[in-house]
Formats: C-alpha cells, sequence, structure tokens
C-alpha cells in the first residue's frame, strides 16, 4: 500500500486525522463523555449513549452509521439540546450548550435537526409559511425573513410558485424537501439529517442528496448524515463516525472504516457492496485496495491491476 | 417461462385499467393502463418502479381493494370485481402494506394474528392451532403474548405477514412493506417471506424500490407510468442497465462495475449479480490477461 | 413526559388476576365502586383497601405502577379534597382562621373522599392492567349483548374502543416526536399567556390530526384485507368461559361488598 507512484491512476485518499490537519479543521462541536440513561431507578434503567466523546469539525460532511437502538437518535437530539445528558458536556464553539439553559432556544437555531420523515411536521396552509416557522421564531421578519425562505427553498429545489401551495398538495418526496427547507432557514451553523432518505426511491434519494451535498458544498456549513445506509454514508462523507451499543465503534475518513470491514461485519454493520466485491478480489490474490467502496474506485484498481498492477 | 403450461395461475390481469379520481379542472391519469400480467402459483415476483409507477396501485388491485376501471383482475379464476366472491378472494390473496403500525389491530400478538381467522368464522380450536403456525412460519413463538407497539419495525412486519398467512392463503402480497425498515428489519422479512415461498409454496408478490430484492426472485416486473416495460429473471432485467437507468432505477453495484469493466475491454459476464459471482467473474477475466 | 401516561396500558401476566375472565373482572369492579360509594368509617375503608392490596398483590403489578396511575388525576384528587376540607359547614371547627374555616366534618369528608378517588382510581387501573383491552372490550360486549336486541350497535362500539386503546401508545409516540420536531425548529410551548400557548400547540395538533386521519383510513384497508365485515359471523380465538375461579371471585367480591352495606347499617 506504500507503492503508490505519481502515474498510478489510483485515487490519492487520505486519512480523516491527516485531513485536519491540513485544513486546518476547528471544532464546532465537542462531545465530551456524553452518557444518557432512561429510566433511571426503574427496572428498565437502560444507557442509550454511554461515555461517548468525540469532536465535530467545521464544515466537515460527517456521517453517523448505526443500528436501531446504536444510540444514534438519542446522540443526535443531545446535539441540539432537545435532550439534556445524564452526565457529560457538549461544547458548541468552546461553549457549554446548557451552561445557561434558558438559552436552549438558541442552540437549537445553530445545530438544526431534521427528524425522520420530517413531511409529518408540516402543518401550515402554505409552504412559504411552514418554511417561515423556524426563522419567525428566531425574531426575523420582513425582508430578512423573506430572504431566508426563498434562499431555503432555492436550496432544496423548491421552485418559487410551489411556495403558496399547500404542502399537502405535493407529493411524498417534495413534502419532505418543503421540511427541510424549513431548518435550513434558520441558517443552522451545523445541520444534522436523520435518513433523510428513507422510504424515498432511488431516483429520490439521488436527487436529495444531490441537494445536500450542493448545501455543502455552496454554503460550507457543517452538516451530520445520520443513516443506517452504509452505500449512502459511504458516497457522501467525508468522515464517517460508528455507532455501536451506545458507544462509538470507530471514526475516520471512509477509506479508514472500511479497511477495517471485518469488525463491521462482525458488529453486524453492513459495508458496501463494492468494498466486499474487492475484499473477495483480494482474497483471490488480486493486488488491489480492498477498502474501496465506489464503482469507479474499484474500476480504478482493476485496471491497473490488470496493466500489470502489482507495481502499484 | 418454460414451465408456463404445468403451472397454475394464481392472479391474472387481463388489459386492467385504474385511474384514481382526477382533481377539478385535471384530465384524468391512468395509474394503470392495460396491464396484462400473470403470476402464477409457487412463484416469487418482484415489481420494481420508482414513486408513482403505478406499483402500488396494482398491487391493490390483486385482492379487491382497488376495482379495475377497465379490464379484468383474476385470483384463481374469480372476478376481484364480482362483490360476492370479495371474501374468498382475500381470504386467497393475504396483503402487508407499507407502515407496520397502521395494520396491527390488536394490544397482544396472539389476539392480531387471530383477527383474520376470527372474521373468517373459524373454530376456537382451530384458530389457536392457526395462530401458533402463523407464529412459527415467521420465526415469532416466543412473542405470543408480547405488546405489538414495543417490537422492532421488522418484528412488527413479520407480526403482519403472520396475520395475512393465519387467513391460510395462497399468495401474499407485500405493498412496499420493506421500504420503511432499517437494514435489519428489511433482511429479517426476506428472509422470512423466502423461506415461506421455498418451504410453503406460498406465491409471492414483493413491490419495492430496492434492487437488491429483486436478486433471489423468480420473476422481475419493471413498471413505469403504469404500463409495466420490463418482464424476466433478475439476470435479464438487470443486465438492460440504460433502460432501468432511464426509468428512474438504479442497477445492482456488481452490474454497474461489470458493465464499466466491460467498456474498458475486460471479457466479463454482464450478469453476475450476487458479490461472488461479480469476483469470481472478475478473477477469472483478469487471470486469463 | 406524555409517557408517563397509563391509561389503557396492559402489563401482561399469567397470575390469577390475569387469568380471571374480564366479565368477571368487570362485575368486581362495578361491585367495588359500589362499596365504595357505600362505605361510611374507617373500618369499611380499611376493608376496602385491604381488599385492593390482595388484589395488588396476586397480580404482581407494582405498586408503582399503580401510583403513576394516579398523577395525571392529582389535580382532580387534590382540588375534591380541597374542596370538601373548606367549604363543609360543620358543628366544630378545627381552625378558624380569617375567611378559612375547616371544620370536623369537612377534614372527615376530605380524607374520604380523596380516599375513595384514590382507590376507585386504583381498582379500575388494576382491571385495565390485568386484562389486555380486547379482551375488556370482549368481556363488555358479551355483557351488554342484550341491548343488540334494541339495536345498539354493541360490536361496532366494542371494535372502535379496542382499536382507540390499540392506538394511544402510538399516538403518544407520534406526539412526542412531533413536538421534538416543532422545537427544534424554535417553537415554544412554556412561555406565554394562556392564548399564546394554545396557539403554540397548533404546529403538534395539525400535523397529529393528519397522521391520525392517514392512520384510520390505512388501517380501515388492512382490516378490510383481512376480511373483516363486522360482527356477523365472527368467532374468537378466546372464548369466554366461567371458570371455577371466577365463581369464587364474584362471590368473594359479593361478600365482602354485602359485608360493607352491612356496617353501613350499623353506622360504620
Amino acid at each position: 500500500m506504500n507503492g503508490r507512484t505519481e502515474d498510478c491512476p489510483r485515487r490519492h485518499w487520505e486519512s480523516a486525522a491527516a485531513r485536519k490537519e491540513r485544513e486546518n479543521l476547528e471544532s464546532i462541536l465537542q462531545i465530551k463523555h456524553l452518557t444518557h440513561t432512561y429510566g433511571v431507578g426503574t427496572p428498565f434503567q437502560r444507557s442509550a449513549v454511554e461515555d461517548m466523546s468525540f469532536d465535530v469539525y467545521s464544515g466537515e460532511f460527517l456521517g453517523i452509521i448505526g443500528h436501531t437502538g446504536s444510540g444514534k437518535s438519542t446522540l443526535i437530539q443531545h446535539l441540539n439540546g432537545l435532550l439534556k445528558p445524564t452526565s457529560g458536556q457538549i461544547l458548541l464553539n468552546g461553549k457549554d450548550i446548557w451552561a445557561e439553559p434558558k438559552k436552549i432556544r438558541d442552540v437549537r437555531f445553530q445545530v438544526g435537526l431534521v427528524f425522520q420523515y420530517p413531511e409529518y411536521q408540516l402543518f401550515e396552509e402554505t409552504v412559504y409559511k411552514d418554511i417561515a416557522f423556524g426563522p419567525a421564531n428566531m425574531g426575523k421578519t420582513g425582508e430578512e425573513l423573506d430572504h431566508c425562505v426563498r434562499e431555503a427553498a432555492r436550496l432544496v429545489g423548491i421552485r418559487d410558485d410551489q411556495l403558496f401551495k399547500s404542502p399537502f398538495e405535493l407529493s411524498g418526496g417534495q413534502k419532505r424537501r418543503v421540511a427541510l427547507a424549513g431548518v435550513i432557514a434558520m441558517e443552522p451553523q451545523v445541520l444534522i439529517l436523520d435518513e433523510p432518505t428513507a422510504g424515498l426511491d432511488p431516483a429520490g434519494r439521488e436527487n436529495l442528496l444531490a441537494n445536500i451535498r450542493d448545501y455543502h458544498r455552496n454554503k460550507k456549513r457543517t452538516i451530520i448524515l445520520v443513516s443506517h445506509s452504509m452505500d449512502e454514508i459511504a458516497q457522501n462523507v467525508d468522515r464517517i463516525l460508528v455507532l455501536k451499543s451506545a458507544h462509538v465503534l470507530m471514526s475516520g475518513a471512509p477509506q479508514e472504516v472500511f479497511a477495517r470491514a471485518d469488525e463491521l461485519i462482525s458488529a453486524g454493520l453492513d459495508v458496501p457492496q463494492v468494498t466486499r466485491i474487492a475484499m473477495r478480489l483480494k482474497e483471490k490474490g488480486l493486488p488491489i485496495d480492498p477498502a474501496v467502496y465506489t464503482v469507479r474506485a474499484l474500476e480504478q484498481e482493476l485496471l491497473a491491476a490488470r496493466k500489470g498492477g502489482a507495481a502499484c | 417461462m418454460e414451465s408456463e403450461t404445468t403451472m397454475a395461475t394464481m392472479i391474472q390481469t387481463e388489459n386492467l385499467k385504474y385511474a384514481y379520481p382526477a382533481m377539478e379542472g385535471e384530465a384524468q391519469i391512468f395509474a394503470l393502463q392495460d396491464v396484462d400480467l400473470e403470476i402464477e402459483q409457487g412463484s416469487f415476483v418482484v415489481v420494481l418502479g420508482h414513486n408513482g409507477s403505478g406499483k402500488s396501485t396494482l398491487a391493490k388491485t390483486f385482492n379487491g381493494v382497488l376495482l379495475p376501471a377497465g379490464g379484468k383482475v383474476y385470483v384463481e379464476g374469480m372476478d376481484t370485481a364480482d362483490e360476492h366472491l370479495l371474501l374468498a378472494i382475500r381470504q386467497r390473496v393475504g396483503m402487508v402494506f407499507q407502515n407496520p403500525d397502521n395494520q396491527i389491530v390488536a394490544n397482544v400478538v396472539e389476539e392480531d394474528i387471530a383477527f383474520a381467522p376470527e372474521n373468517l368464522g373459524v373454530p376456537s380450536a382451530e384458530i389457536r392451532r392457526r395462530v401458533d403456525n402463523a407464529l412459527a412460519a415467521v420465526g415469532m413463538s416466543e412473542f405470543v403474548r408480547h405488546a405489538p407497539h414495543l417490537l422492532s419495525g421488522g418484528q412488527k412486519q413479520r407480526i403482519a405477514i403472520a396475520g395475512v398467512i393465519a387467513m391460510e392463503p395462497a399468495c401474499i402480497v407485500l405493498d412496499e412493506a420493506t421500504a420503511m425498515l432499517d437494514p435489519i428489519g428489511r433482511q429479517e422479512v426476506l428472509s422470512t417471506i423466502h423461506r415461506l415461498n421455498r418451504e410453503k409454496g406460498m406465491t409471492v408478490v414483493l413491490i419495492t424500490h430496492h434492487m437488491n430484492e429483486a436478486e433471489d426472485a423468480d420473476r422481475v416486473v419493471v413498471m413505469d407510468n403504469g404500463k409495466v416495460t420490463m418482464d424476466g429473471t433478475p439476470r435479464q432485467v438487470f443486465t438492460r442497465i440504460e433502460a432501468l437507468r432511464n426509468m428512474g432505477l438504479t442497477v445492482p453495484d456488481t452490474v454497474d462495475l461489470l458493465d464499466r469493466l466491460r467498456k474498458d475491454g475486460l471479457d466479463v459476464p454482464l450478469d453476475a449479480l450476487t458479490v461472488e459471482e461479480c469476483a469470481d467473474a472478475i478473477a477469472h477475466a483478469v487471470a486469463v490477461k | 413526559m406524555l409517557k408517563d401516561i397509563t391509561l389503557g396500558q396492559f402489563f401482561p401476566g399469567d397470575t390469577a388476576a390475569h387469568k380471571l375472565d374480564p366479565r368477571t373482572k368487570i362485575l368486581l369492579v362495578t361491585l367495588y365502586i359500589i362499596a365504595l360509594f357505600c362505605a361510611k368509617s374507617v373500618v369499611s375503608y380499611g376493608l376496602l383497601a385491604l381488599t385492593l392490596a390482595v388484589c395488588v398483590r396476586i397480580s404482581r403489578v407494582g405498586v408503582k405502577a399503580l401510583v403513576r396511575g394516579l398523577k395525571p388525576v392529582l389535580f382532580i384528587i387534590l382540588f375534591t379534597g380541597l374542596l370538601n376540607l373548606f367549604f363543609t359547614p360543620g358543628t366544630r371547627y378545627l381552625v378558624e382562621w380569617g375567611p378559612v374555616h375547616i371544620s370536623d366534618t369537612g377534614l372527615h369528608n376530605a380524607i374520604f373522599m380523596v380516599l375513595r378517588i384514590m382507590l376507585l382510581i386504583m381498582g379500575t387501573f388494576l382491571m385495565t392492567y390485568t386484562t389486555s383491552p380486547i379482551s375488556l372490550t370482549d368481556g363488555l360486549e358479551r355483557l351488554l349483548n342484550g341491548l343488540k336486541k334494541l339495536h345498539v350497535p354493541v360490536h361496532e362500539l366494542a371494535m372502535m374502543m379496542s382499536i382507540a386503546l390499540r392506538f394511544i401508545p402510538t399516538l403518544i409516540e407520534e406526539t412526542d416526536k412531533i413536538m421534538s420536531a416543532q422545537k427544534a425548529r424554535g417553537a415554544d410551548f412554556e412561555s406565554g399567556n394562556l392564548m399564546q400557548k394554545a396557539k403554540a400547540l397548533i404546529p403538534i395538533l395539525v400535523p397529529l390530526f393528519i397522521s391520525a386521519f392517514r392512520r384510520a383510513d390505512e388501517l380501515a384497508v388492512a382490516m378490510e384485507c383481512r376480511c373483516y365485515h363486522g360482527g356477523e359471523g365472527r368467532t374468537k380465538l378466546h372464548v369466554l368461559q366461567y371458570a371455577r375461579r371466577d365463581w369464587i371471585a364474584l362471590f368473594l367480591g359479593g361478600a365482602i361488598t354485602a359485608g360493607v352495606l352491612v356496617l353501613r347499617q350499623f353506622g360504620l
């Protein structure tokens, strides 16, 4: 693996730590020894999150993956102060979010959270009013509010003529975009998306993810994508955080995580189909990197291997 | 398919049309247009299509939840439009829906599964037997006295399947029943229905937009714009990469990779669908070079 | 916090209390309520409290769960208690402090009233905790079967009730989710005056109603697909049959009620 040469067609990749170093990334969110226990003092007492510590870097696209019950939903509801830690701290820009409990609403404006199936939260008469709900709660009015709403709608691909329709007339996929715009309109520093593509068909899924990638690219804001689809995470994020039964199992760039595919599989997690093909090819003695996760990358690896490839 | 002549027909549609009531001032849009489909007894058929392709509408005509606006649907020769046959038809073709929470009737698993046989007037002792058998068939026997709302999504859907099996139907239709589940739940449901198909000879019609759920099917039917656009084995369907993409569907990564490698001049087949087949085919081709 | 509501919750179990015929349990609770309203003295209340304690013990339902069930009605209990305490005229006043008067009868009434409501609620809850909603409605349906002749839609009412009970946990969970989602958009349910608080409920109620209608619609289709066509010709998994323990329980329940009535005759 170390014998990479300049003319090698393989895509260069770097570890999450190297990237942080190179881009001089700062932490926007710091999670310190976070524990959340449900039903304290009852026979049902159980920790959904236990002694979790990690940082979220400013401007990164972080993916969080784990099974139902791994603590994902509990964790993300702490990041915007919907849940209060049983113990531990969450720092936003270096400040404990619970330092002033009365100002917790401000944290929710800075860390926007889009829940699963967010279309079920729509309630206003028009798309416009629904998107405006969040920013209006922040105290925005007039032109500033109008700007927020239109900008958010544009970012998620809602046309101007749809703004004054009832959200309930729209298709499922469009409703979801409206709900997403409702959070983006608050212009949060961190945007957390819980299973944003659940229930969408392949085209709808890809369109929505493309919108989210564009938003990330253009706005340079931090995004946390929570998903249980390893493929979806692998194709989109800079860094992956793997959760397993209330703990962080591992974190790193996709290549780093998939290099430990065996651990993922034994933790009962999925590995992208491409990685599984690559692993099998490696087992068969082909000189390729088994941690590739995109079709294109594996194609390149194979072409290189065919050309007499062990040199790479 | 070759065995056509020896196999009995489970469901048959003839020139099936369906249109949802149109909004005021808008033209009526046909959700189904002239669908001719024959589903054989004991087969495992996956119906694929993007949202709005008409696949769900099609499923709902299979047991008379929706009645044809034109054409006919026959279940074991019974016309679904005949009101007197409706109960008999629904007993033969069970249906499992998308949202597990919205199809569970009772607060206790066994009472929920008993719901259908109770409606059919089955004697109590026989209901007991059917409930126990149905639970065993979906591998949920130990949950007989549990409260369904405390189960996981995949478990709830298995309860819903058991609730349908308790009618002792010949066919089970899953209308996007895996769409709301996580990968583990989806796997639970898939292995359950595959086992029912294999061991009990149950006809399965699986409506989905997840391509990889179709890999092990006997037959894949692709819907687009209210019409059947492809119909064949998974290998036949998934190798038509361009056509699938034009319909807003994807192909499995295996086929995508093989397609690219072929274009790069590597001699690999296109129809190695599973990870193992695909890797073997590639290893073989690279070794030959 | 919404999860604390235990109304209609059922704790499955295999105790004698669980195995009793639901009709027996409904009749017993009715008897218990009659007895509670006839009880006049410490002796009768003691007897009834002891009865409940024995039943709770048999059912193995935790006392905590029962007490938790009282929480939502705490206000009503306190209100009734205070009303009785301050506004019952009596012969002797224990406290006369400005406009506040507490008479001996007032204190007596307040204590007994609070006890009565608490026992009544806990007794009823014990029934719902040990009886699945389906068998409860089943029992009710059978008890009221005679009313069918008067064209009362007994089956339909029982079915509606059992479905309502089935969806309570689902809708509570849903309300929680919607509340969190709106809070994430800065909704504020705590501050403001009554009018503002009522207005703040709209973002919860609209999605909740829409979802409830969608669920109802989907459930109706799913029920039809499982051959539901009304109560006619329906059979049951569990056919209700009185067993020996039901006769024993009814006998004991009858005896205790009779005992309370007799005690009442003696002014106790």
